[in-house]
Parts: C-alpha cells; sequence; structure tokens
C-alpha cells in the first residue's frame, strides 16, 4: 500500500517536473597570458569549450585532477563538467594563470 | 660550489640592470628590439644545453617550456619589426647580455647531475628577475611604438611567470 502510494507520487513528480535543461556550451577564451571570465550559471553536464588565443602553449587544468587540458596556440578542446562544485584551475605552465569554475547540480 | 653559483648569478644580475640603466641616451626602439630578442635568445640556449645535459623530468618540462615560449615571444618580435619595418639595432646592453649569457654556458658545461640542474634553475630564476626589472625600468617605459611596448608588456608577463616557475623548479631541487 505504502510502496504503492510512493510509486504514485514518483510519477506524479516526475510528470510535474520540467526535463533538465539541454546541456550548453560554454567558451573561456585565453589572451595575454591569461584566462577570459568564466561562465556564471554552469550545471553538470555543460561543456566549457577552451579557446586559446595567445602565442603560447597553455593548459587548463583542475587543481583537483578532474580535467587536464592541453591547449597549443590557437587550439581549442572540450571538457565536459561531471559534477557539481567549484573547480579552480590553472595553468601548468604559468601557475599564476588561474581561474575558477562553478558549477551547479 | 653552491655559493659561487649564487655569486656568479647575482653579478650576472647586477651586470643585466647596471648596463641597461648605465646607458646614457635611452635606448630607441631598435636597440630595445635587439635587447629583448637577445634575452630571449640567451635564454633558449641556456634551455637547450639544459635539454642536453639534464636527466630531471623537472628541470626537462621546464627547459622545453622556455624553448616554446621565448621562440614564440621572438617570433611575434620579428614579425613586428618587419612590419615596423625597423632593423633591431645591436647595442653595449644586448652586447654584455651575450657575454654573460655565454660565459654561463661555459661554466654550466662543466657541471653535471644534480648540480648542473641546481645551477641551471637558480640562475633561470636570477636570469628572470634581471630581465624582468629591465623591462619595467628601462624597457617598457622607453619603448616609443605602442605595438612594441604591448609586446613587451607580455613579454613581462611571461617572463613573470617564468619566474615564479624557476622558483618552484629550484625549491623542488634542494
Amino acid at each position: 500500500m505504502a510502496a504503492a502510494a510512493g510509486l504514485a507520487l514518483l510519477s506524479l513528480a516526475a510528470c510535474n517536473r520540467a526535463p533538465p535543461p539541454a546541456p550548453k556550451t560554454y567558451q573561456v577564451t585565453i589572451a595575454n597570458m591569461a584566462y577570459g571570465p568564466t561562465p556564471s550559471g554552469l550545471r553538470t553536464g555543460d561543456v566549457i569549450e577552451w579557446v586559446n588565443n595567445d602565442i603560447f602553449q597553455h593548459t587548463a587544468t583542475a587543481k583537483d585532477g578532474s580535467f587536464d587540458v592541453d591547449l597549443p596556440p590557437q587550439a581549442h578542446a572540450r571538457t565536459v563538467l561531471k559534477a557539481p562544485g567549484v573547480v579552480a584551475f590553472y595553468c601548468r605552465y604559468h601557475p599564476g594563470m588561474t581561474g575558477k569554475l562553478v558549477v551547479a547540480g | 660550489m653552491i655559493r659561487r653559483t649564487l655569486l656568479a648569478a647575482a653579478a650576472f644580475a647586477l651586470t643585466l640592470s647596471g648596463a641597461a640603466l648605465a646607458q646614457a641616451a635611452k635606448p630607441n626602439d631598435a636597440q630595445i628590439a635587439h635587447i629583448a630578442y637577445t634575452a630571449g635568445v640567451i635564454d633558449i640556449a641556456a634551455a637547450k644545453q639544459a635539454l642536453k645535459k639534464s636527466h630531471n623530468k623537472q628541470v626537462l618540462d621546464f627547459a622545453n617550456e622556455m624553448v616554446r615560449d621565448h621562440t614564440a615571444v621572438n617570433d611575434k618580435a620579428l614579425a613586428l619589426v618587419k612590419k615596423l619595418g625597423v632593423t633591431p639595432q645591436d647595442n653595449p646592453t644586448s652586447q654584455s647580455l651575450k657575454a654573460a649569457g655565454d660565459a654561463k654556458l661555459k661554466d654550466f658545461a662543466k657541471l653535471s647531475g644534480k648540480a648542473f640542474d641546481k645551477a641551471y634553475a637558480n640562475n633561470e630564476v636570477a636570469y628572470h628577475k634581471a630581465v624582468n626589472g629591465a623591462l619595467q625600468t628601462t624597457l617598457i617605459p622607453d619603448a616609443k611604438n605602442a605595438e612594441l611596448k604591448s609586446l613587451l608588456q607580455t613579454g613581462l608577463k611571461l617572463f613573470t611567470e617564468h619566474q615564479h616557475h624557476a622558483e618552484m623548479l629550484a625549491a623542488g631541487l634542494k
């Protein structure tokens, strides 16, 4: 009885909830030895497209190890945000270059 | 040995900033371009020596980065002077830089293993510090052309990052 009620509630909730928003792609551009601004409103499943417009090779490396992208000059590379949380990142070659992604569930 | 290396690095740093400041007449853009380019060439030569002599992964990674970054900025400098129709002009600062760089290569050729790695890393710290000082006090303020000034400013950011990276490298080798 309780199980049936729970199931009914669950299906009701499923009907009422809007479908999760489709993942979005955001660009973060690197130029003049610095990361450009990081987007707000990031959600799990969204994609960061790193664009290196600098003349130097850089990386986008998460301090928690969740991603490490090598970016030769003019390269584009994509990182899928797999988990919610705040991820600080930096360039392995130029550790003074830093940024932060804030990802909601 | 370490003391000697540190002294040599300090003497070199003094030579560089001293030479840059001692020039009675302010360097013109053609001389500034030559100094900046020469500073890059010297660091590339030092990195290539490290790539031949070192077996330490951190040192090799750092040296590869120096070759890559300084080549990139020097290529950009060459393209800029070509565009501006400026021929880089040799001058006493470039000459003293080159002489000091050559002397270092000769000194470090005698070292091997950890002694080489430490000497290279410590010198990279001192060298980038000295070049940053020259960029801040002389080269950037004296540059007339806006594009040259902007490239030198990018160079300063790059050299500052390299200095920090070299400090981390040197600290890790202790």
